[in-house]
Parts: C-alpha cells; sequence; structure tokens
C-alpha cells in the first residue's frame, strides 16, 4: 500500500558523504586503510597532538575538481577552510577541518536533479561502543580507531528537488556510478565510503512553501534510503492529518524495524562557531589544476551517456538511464550494437529492438549479474533482436531461444531451427488451415468483425496464437484474418 | 668575567671552534646553572650533554639552547606551562628546535611560561612563576619569562620563544635582553603548542643582536609541515653597522603619546635613544598609524577566538590530565578542563567562544579582522616614508609580583605597543636600552615583512651605542 496521499507531496534533498580513494589523509601523509588493525595509520596530525598542523593533500584537491566538472558545477578560483567547533571523542582536535561559506564547488546539476554545492571535509574517527544498543548511550565502554579520522570527505549536496521514495533510490545510484567512473571513490555504501542523509519535507499538492524538513541518518544501503524516506513521509503525513506539527528533528532509522528515532538533543544542539582555519592557506584553482582535472574526466560521464541512448539511439528515458547507470548494462548493449553492424547508418539492428533484450536478459541471469559474464554472446542476442525485428520468430518464441541462450549458449538460428521455433507466415499451409479452423469456431465473433467491430477480432487471433505455441506474431494473423474475410 | 656563562652564544661557539673550550664542558657549565636556579625560569633541564656528535663543527657548535615549554620536543615533558599537559612528552619534535639542534645548538631545557602562552608575567604558569633576575620581587613578563629571565641570568647562552602579541619582545625588555619576533611564517609554527594560530611566531631570546641573528638564520624557512611558512628571501645576514645613516625612523602618536600610560622613565629612556639614533646619522619624523590604539581591541577578540578551537583538544581522551566522569561523557570533559585550566586560560577561552558565537560573529570577530586588516594597511603606508618605526616595548619595566593580577584590563597593556605588529605580521625587534630606577628598559623598532637582516642591522648599530651592560642580572 502506497504510504503517499494524493494531497500531499513530498519534498526531499540529500546530502551524500564521499570518501576519495586518495592514497593518503586529508591533512597528514597517513595511508588510507579499510578493516587494518586499529590506530596503526596515525600520526600527530590526525591524532590532534599538541602542535600539529594539517597540509592540504593536493590529490583531495583534484578529485574535487573533477566532482565538481562532472557535475558541472562552477570551481571557486579560491576557496576556504573553515573549523568547525564541536566536542566530540571522534574528533580529535575537536574541531572538523571543513569548507563552510566559500566552497570549492557550487551549482551544477546531475539528471533532473540541481546540485547546490560540493566541499571538501575531513572524516571523523570510527568509535566502537561495547554493550547492546551499539550507541555510545548505555555503552559499557568505547574506544575509538583513528585509522579513518582524517580521511578526504566531499559532501555533495543537492537542492530539494527529489520528489519521491523511489527517486531518493535511484538517483543516488546515478551519483555512485559518476563517482565510480571518475575513480575518485570506492563508493561502497556498507564500508561507509558512501553516506547518504535525506532532508524529507511535505507539503500540499500545489503548494510552493517548503513544509519543517527532518534530517535522516544511518541509511547504509539505496534500498534503506528508499524505506526510511517513506517511512519519514508516512510519518510526517500522519503528523499533519492529526493536525500535530513537524518538529525540525535529526532521525535515525532503524532498517530492521522501519522506525526512526530522533538522537538525542545533546547530540546536535551545536553552534558550530565556524572561523576560517589560520593553520590553511585559501585553495586557489588554478587554470593548471582545472586543466589537469578536464584531462582526468572520462570521455563520456552516465548522464551523457543516457542522454546520447536517448536522443541518437531512440531508447525510452527508463532504459537509457538503466544502462547509463549500471556501466556492465550498457557496456553490453553497446557491444551487441557493435557486433551488429556498429553505429554507421547501415544498422543491422534495431537500438530499441535490441535494448527490450537486455532487461529479459538479467532477468534470466539474476538481476546483479554482469550479462557479459553469461552464456549469451553480445552478437548472440543482437541477432535474436535482428530475428524477431525481421518476424523471423515471434516474441513469445524468441523469449524461449533466450531461455535455452542463457542455459547452453550457442547461435539463436541454430536453435530456432532444431527447435523448430520459426515464425509461422502466411506462406505456411499450417498457419492458413488454423486461421480456417478459428473462423468455423467462432461465427459470431466473425459477423461482428464483418459489421465493422474490430475488437471482436481479439478472440480469433487469440485462439491461432494459442494453437501455434506463439511460434505466429500477432499482427500477421490479424492481417492475414482480415484478408481472409475481404477486409 | 672569564666565566664561560659570560660569553654570548657567538663568542662561546668562536672558542669552540678555536678548541679552547669542548661543547660538553660549555653545556655542562649551563646545565649545572640551571640545574641550580632558584627563578623558577626552568620546567625541565636536561641532566647530561649530548653525546658528542661532532656538533663542535655545525654551525652553532654545539653551543646549547633553552626551549620555551610549549615547543614540542620529543620524549622531553612539552607541557605549556599547564597542569593540563602535566608530564605529557610527545613523540615529535617541532620543526624550529629541530633545525637548532641539525644546526648544532642542542636542547639545554624546557622554560617556563605563562599557561598556553597567554599572559604578560609568566604568573599564568600552571607551575608557578618565574622571578626577574635583576630584582626576585619582581615579574620576568611574559609569555616566554622562563626563556627571557634564563638568558638574562647566564642559565642559558640563548632562548627560543614564541611571541603572539609581545611575549618575546616584552620579557625581553623587562630581563634586559634582546628579543626578536620575525615576519609571520618565517619560522614554522609546526609542533608549536598553539595559541594563537594567525599570530604565534618562534623567535630567539638572547644577549645580544648578534646571536639574535645566528638563531634566526638557522631557524627560518618553508616547512612542509606548515602551510602558512613561507620561504624567506635571501639570507640573515651577520649584523655590521656601525651607523645609521640614511635610516627614517618613524615615531607614531597614537602609540607613543598619552594614551599608552607610559611610564615617566621609560619615555625618558625612549626620548634619549631617538636622539642617540639621530646622533648615529637616522633621521626621526612623526608617522600616522591612525588604527593602532584598536590593536589591542581586536587582538583580545582574534587570540581567544583561535585559542578557543585550539584548545578544544584538551578534552582528556587521549593524552594530558583526565578526571573521570562518573561514565558520562560531558561530565568528564567538564571536569577535566575545569581542573586543568588555570583562570586566564579559562576566561580566554570563554572570550574566544562568545566571540565566535552564532548572532555575534560579525560584531565581534568579523569586526577585528577588519581593524587587523587596517592596521596592516597603516603599516604599509608608513613604510613607504620609512625604513622601522620605533617605540617603547612596554609602557614600564618590571613590575612586583601580584600587582596586576587583580586586573585583566591593567595587564593587557603590556601589549599596547607590542600588539599592532603581531597583528600585521610584520618583524620587530626589542634591544636593551638602559635602566630605569635599576630595572631594564627596551626600545622596540619595528620594518616590513622579511625585513629581518637590515632591522637586526639597524638594532646592532643602536647596541653599540647604547653599551647596555646586563651582568649586574647574571649575578
Amino acid at each position: 500500500m502506497s504510504p503517499l496521499t494524493p494531497e500531499y507531496e513530498p519534498v526531499i534533498g540529500l546530502e551524500i558523504h564521499v570518501q576519495l580513494s586518495t592514497r593518503t589523509k586529508m591533512f597528514c601523509g597517513c595511508r588510507l586503510s579499510f578493516n587494518d588493525p586499529p590506530n596503526i595509520h596515525t600520526c600527530p596530525t590526525c591524532l590532534g597532538l599538541p602542535g600539529a598542523l594539517p597540509v592540504v593533500n593536493a590529490r583531495a584537491i583534484h578529485f574535487g575538481i573533477m566532482i565538481g566538472l562532472a557535475l558541472g558545477c562552477e570551481i571557486a578560483e579560491r576557496s576556504l577552510f573553515h573549523r568547525k567547533n564541536y566536542f566530540y571523542p571522534d574528533l580529535p582536535k575537536g574541531y572538523q577541518i571543513s569548507q563552510y561559506d566559500v566552497p570549492l564547488c557550487r551549482g551544477g546539476r546531475l539528471g533532473d536533479v540541481r546540485i547546490h554545492r560540493v566541499h571538501l571535509e575531513e572524516d571523523a574517527a570510527k568509535l566502537n561502543h561495547l554493550g547492546a544498543s551499539g550507541r555510545i548511550h548505555g555503552s559499557d565502554r568505547s574506544w575509538v580507531d583513528f585509522n579513518r579520522g582524517g580521511t578526504p570527505l566531499v559532501e555533495i549536496v543537492t537542492e530539494p528537488d527529489l520528489r519521491s521514495p523511489e527517486q531518493a533510490r535511484e538517483w543516488p545510484a546515478l551519483l555512485r556510478t559518476t563517482l565510480r567512473q571518475l575513480g575518485v571513490s570506492d563508493v561502497n555504501m556498507e564500508e561507509g565510503s558512501l553516506r547518504v542523509d535525506a532532508n524529507v519535507s511535505v507539503r500540499p499538492v500545489g503548494s510552493t512553501q517548503l513544509g519543517t524538513k527532518t534530517e535522516l541518518k544511518n541509511m547504509n544501503s539505496f534500498r534503506f534510503l528508499e524505506r526510511g524516506v517513506r517511512a519519514e513521509i508516512s510519518r510526517q503525513i500522519a503528523l499533519l492529518e492529526r493536525g500535530e506539527p513537524v518538529m525540525q528533528e535529526t532521525l535515525h532509522f532503524d532498517p530492521a524495524t522501519d522506525t526512526l528515532t530522533p538522537l538525542r538533543s545533546k547530540e546536535e544542539a551545536h553552534d558550530y562557531r565556524y572561523f576560517p582555519e589560520p593553520d590553511l592557506v585559501p585553495v586557489l584553482a588554478t587554470e593548471e589544476m582545472l586543466a589537469a582535472a578536464r584531462a582526468d574526466l572520462p570521455t563520456e560521464l552516465p548522464a551523457e551517456r543516457a542522454a546520447r541512448f536517448e536522443t541518437e539511439l531512440g531508447l525510452n528515458a527508463d532504459t537509457a538511464r538503466l544502462f547509463a547507470f549500471r556501466t556492465e548494462l550498457g557496456d553490453y548493449f553497446e557491444r551487441a550494437l557493435a557486433a551488429a553492424g556498429g553505429n554507421g547508418e547501415q544498422r543491422e539492428v534495431d537500438p530499441v529492438e535490441l535494448s527490450n533484450w537486455i532487461p529479459q536478459l538479467v532477468e534470466r541471469i539474476g538481476s546483479d549479474a554482469d550479462p557479459a559474464g553469461s552464456n549469451v554472446a553480445p552478437e548472440s542476442l543482437a541477432t535474436l533482436a535482428t530475428m524477431v525485428k525481421a518476424k523471423e520468430v515471434s516474441r513469445d518464441a524468441a523469449r524461449e531461444v533466450l531461455t535455452r541462450l542463457v542455459q547452453e549458449g550457442g547461435d539463436p538460428r541454430a536453435i530456432v531451427e532444431r527447435e523448430g521455433l520459426g515464425a509461422l507466415t502466411a506462406e505456411d499451409d499450417g498457419l492458413g488451415k488454423l486461421i480456417d479452423r478459428a473462423l468455423a469456431a467462432d461465427p459470431a465473433a466473425v459477423n461482428q468483425v464483418r459489421s465493422g467491430n474490430m475488437k471482436a477480432i481479439g478472440p480469433l487471433v487469440g485462439y491461432v496464437m494459442r494453437e501455434t505455441k506463439g511460434r505466429a506474431d500477432g499482427g500477421e494473423i490479424t492481417r492475414l484474418i482480415r484478408a481472409r474475410l475481404g477486409l | 668575567m672569564s666565566e664561560l656563562t659570560d660569553l654570548t652564544a657567538a663568542a662561546a661557539a668562536e672558542r669552540i671552534r678555536a678548541r679552547e673550550i669542548a661543547p660538553a664542558e660549555l653545556f655542562e657549565a649551563y646545565r649545572a646553572r640551571a640545574a641550580a636556579n632558584d627563578l623558577n625560569a626552568y620546567t625541565w633541564v636536561a641532566d647530561a650533554p649530548p653525546p658528542d656528535d661532532g656538533s663542535a663543527q655545525a654551525p652553532l657548535a654545539g653551543v646549547p639552547v633553552a626551549v620555551k615549554d610549549l615547543f614540542c620536543t620529543e620524549g622531553v615533558p612539552s607541557q605549556s606551562g599547564s597542569k593540563i599537559l602535566e608530564g605529557y612528552r610527545p613523540p615529535y619534535t617541532a620543526t624550529v628546535v629541530a633545525k637548532l639542534a641539525q644546526a648544532g645548538a642542542p636542547l639545554l631545557g624546557k622554560t617556563n611560561q605563562d599557561e598556553f602562552a597567554m599572559g604578560s608575567s609568566n604568573e599564568n604558569s600552571g607551575f608557578g612563576p618565574v622571578l626577574n633576575p635583576w630584582d626576585r620581587s619582581r615579574v620576568p613578563g611574559g609569555s616566554s619569562g622562563g626563556s627571557a629571565a634564563a638568558v638574562a641570568a647566564g642559565l642559558a647562552p640563548w632562548a627560543i620563544g614564541t611571541d603572539t602579541g609581545g611575549s618575546i619582545r616584552q620579557p625581553a625588555a623587562l630581563c634586559g635582553i634582546v628579543g626578536l619576533k620575525p615576519t609571520y611564517g618565517a619560522c614554522s609554527r609546526y609542533g608549536m603548542i598553539a595559541f594563537a594560530s594567525s599570530l604565534d611566531q618562534a623567535g630567539p631570546l638572547t644577549r645580544d643582536v648578534t646571536d639574535a641573528a645566528l638563531i634566526l638564520r638557522h631557524t627560518i624557512g618553508r616547512d612542509r609541515h606548515d602551510s602558512t611558512s613561507l620561504e624567506f628571501p635571501g639570507e640573515i645576514a651577520l649584523p655590521q653597522a656601525e651607523d645609521l645613516k640614511g635610516i627614517r625612523l618613524g615615531v607614531p602618536e597614537e602609540l607613543t603619546g598619552a594614551e599608552g600610560g607610559i611610564e615617566p622613565g621609560v619615555h625618558e629612556n625612549y626620548n634619549a635613544i631617538i636622539a642617540l639614533a639621530e646622533g648615529l646619522g637616522a633621521t626621526v619624523e612623526p608617522c600616522r598609524l591612525e588604527h593602532a590604539p584598536h590593536a589591542l581591541s581586536a587582538y583580545y577578540l582574534i587570540a581567544p577566538a583561535e585559542a578557543s578551537a585550539n584548545l578544544a583538544r584538551f578534552d582528556g581522551v587521549r593524552y594530558g590530565l583526565r578526571v573521570d566522569g562518573d561514565a558520562d561523557l560531558i561530565t568528564m570533559y567538564s571536569r577535566t578542563r575545569n581542573a586543568g585550566f588555570g583562570p586566564e586560560v579559562k576566561r580566554r577561552i570563554m572570550l574566544g567562544t562568545y566571540a565566535l558565537s552564532s548572532g555575534y560573529y560579525d560584531a565581534y570577530y568579523g569586526t577585528a579582522q577588519k581593524v587587523r586588516t587596517k592596521i596592516a594597511e597603516d603599516f604599509h603606508t608608513a613604510f613607504e616614508r620609512f625604513d622601522f618605526i620605533v617605540t617603547p616595548t612596554s609602557p614600564w619595566t618590571a613590575f612586583e609580583l601580584g600587582s596586576k593580577t587583580a586586573d585583566p584590563l591593567a595587564m593587557y597593556l603590556n601589549d599596547f605597543m607590542t600588539v599592532p605588529m603581531s597583528l600585521a605580521g610584520i618583524p620587530a625587534i626589542s634591544i636593551p636600552s638602559g635602566l630605569s630606577e635599576g630595572l631594564p628598559v627596551g626600545f622596540q623598532l619595528a620594518g616590513p615583512a622579511f625585513s629581518e637582516s637590515r632591522l637586526l642591522d639597524a638594532a646592532y648599530a643602536l647596541e653599540r651605542a647604547i653599551g647596555f651592560d646586563g651582568s649586574e642580572a647574571r649575578g
């Protein structure tokens, strides 16, 4: 049951933290690591020892500029680091070095969501709590692993342009593919190298004002993100329906129960007292740095690829995005297209027809599998799509052929030949006889068709298709029946 | 005067090079005096000379150096004068200290200071006040009071300290020695336990100008660990000017007029030195530093604001003092910081926290930064007409212990004439310019950024003409 009542429209903005896959940390020379023994990648700077100073990682700036360019942002010629002050054991200096009112990148767009800003900062250390709750409150003992502390992060903040829980799952997937293609991050949600917080509010449909928003944290998969956002929309609508206000607060999503619990106000009631970090000089993005970042961008980013699939190849928007966001599908599609005659004018396979068969293939090999690893060679799928388009095999029969291909591989033409799955056409005696039998069996329908009710032709066509076990094309049967009746 | 400890550092290095004395002999002479000192100038003294590593051949010839407590020294207590860091021994050494060691100046000891360099009398140390060797009932100045007293009393051949708003120059003046605050960025801050990052600068405290030039020569330079450090243009020449011919000195009315509350004896000395400078060939004229009177107000917003963040790391989690919080994190933080910090440090953390608070930032921190820019512009304009700006270093000579502790604002006035240069990031030197009622007076010269060699030259010419004798303080 959908939690969305039609009177309300959700408004969703995302804040995405991405750990950059630089070799060393944001402000010191310690190596990045995951799951190493605790506190072995540390130094005076990332431990916040007295007297230690930060030095900006040039590679992180390079990656930040690449991300900004890929998202169409404006790159600031001069940007600043600030200190964000608060006390917590995972923050050894008592402040986080982050960018505040002069970030590296502003503006931009990815797909149908506008980007507000992209800035650089350092990650906190990892807290481990011993005790039932797994959180700091009520734990018996906590310890800090500073291996993660100081890992370079970019924070990508969107405009509140998302309008549904589904979009809150799909759009970050596009972002993840884009970042992966840039090679700037592992973008692994389980390992925490991609973390998404959502700002959620609802408003009456037609309203242009924004409702009070809440911030959702701890959604460590796209699926949880969708569920968390959906649960929060329901909660807010229920509040409003009861005439109660939505409180601005930060909520922790529990995926086990689909519930949202407020973080203790002490944890979030902060005046961060931002001020420019006096230990660092401004980041100056020179023409050379921009050129170097541009040179490292891939030739085609996922959003561009989706646009090309849609406008040049005529794919529908959903399929175009699917192929662009899941690069392995896009790659397989393009290999099949090339195998069947390339991208020239004399294309042998219809791209739209071919595109329809890739989801069919994925359905048969498992939704997360890469078709390149299946028994179905790209050229075989292209051949199959070509045969369907040429009506050499009916759609139903082609599905059967695909199942065989997935099981045993091989050439679709050979399978059609061997199994006798070729399309029955007008030239086939058998098809003519079947049509005669259909007309004889249902004179009432024949009369209705003759008197102009074309809808009545359906049962006649259906009869023939059943009898041919799908080997004859529905359109072809319709044409033959009409011809037989002299229409 | 044949005592080893009566030699300037440069003279001692000369003797070592001539093989008249061994580095270990010199080290031991100072080590013994330092260990026996009754001025509370040291918080830690080495117990043996370093192994003979050929430092006699190094540029500084093995002449040992006393180092302000706030410089991190590997394995050696580095407490920044605070109980919250009592017994803290860092795992690394500050760049400036490492550079000095490399140049042949090993660590003699760590000197007492105001807690986290916050103070002008050394009475804010968590380890007790330092006494002025000229009069033990008086303060040595601060915050580098231990370094100044040690050098003045012959407990160290030379020392390094840090200057945020006058913390090298003012104690140097009150103890009758030379103190130089270099251009901001000239010396690396890496390993200096920070007070106010945009102002803190390391520099020498020495018996004469030549010694100051020698330390500066071996501590300057860009450090890849400090993004705000700069490549120093050119080398530091040893000073040799004999006169001040062609030198134009500016006298800023805003700082040297009645507003600064300068003691008559200090003012008299200042005028005498001006006359002396003219006699050496300098031209002296009044100059305008229109915004300088607001420097102290701006400084006491900017420095505490930065300090409030710099001192947040002392939270009892990783090092230093921890007072148990009965299983509650906030209580642990609060008890630890309450027990570990002294009253002046708490006052400045609160001032700084307030100045940065939402709703007050623009009015306080933001405005202070604008004033800072104006002050720097004033100096820039002044240096179009003048080579150096000259003032007394401190409005008064060493004052009695306890006489200003009850009135923080009076205490802050110590920095009235030193803070403007700190805000502008420009170099300034204090040289001993005589005695007033038996106590040393300091004369300050300030120049444009990176003018240290010229500044040292002018100070050297004046030093020779003044002929100050500091031997009385060495007993």
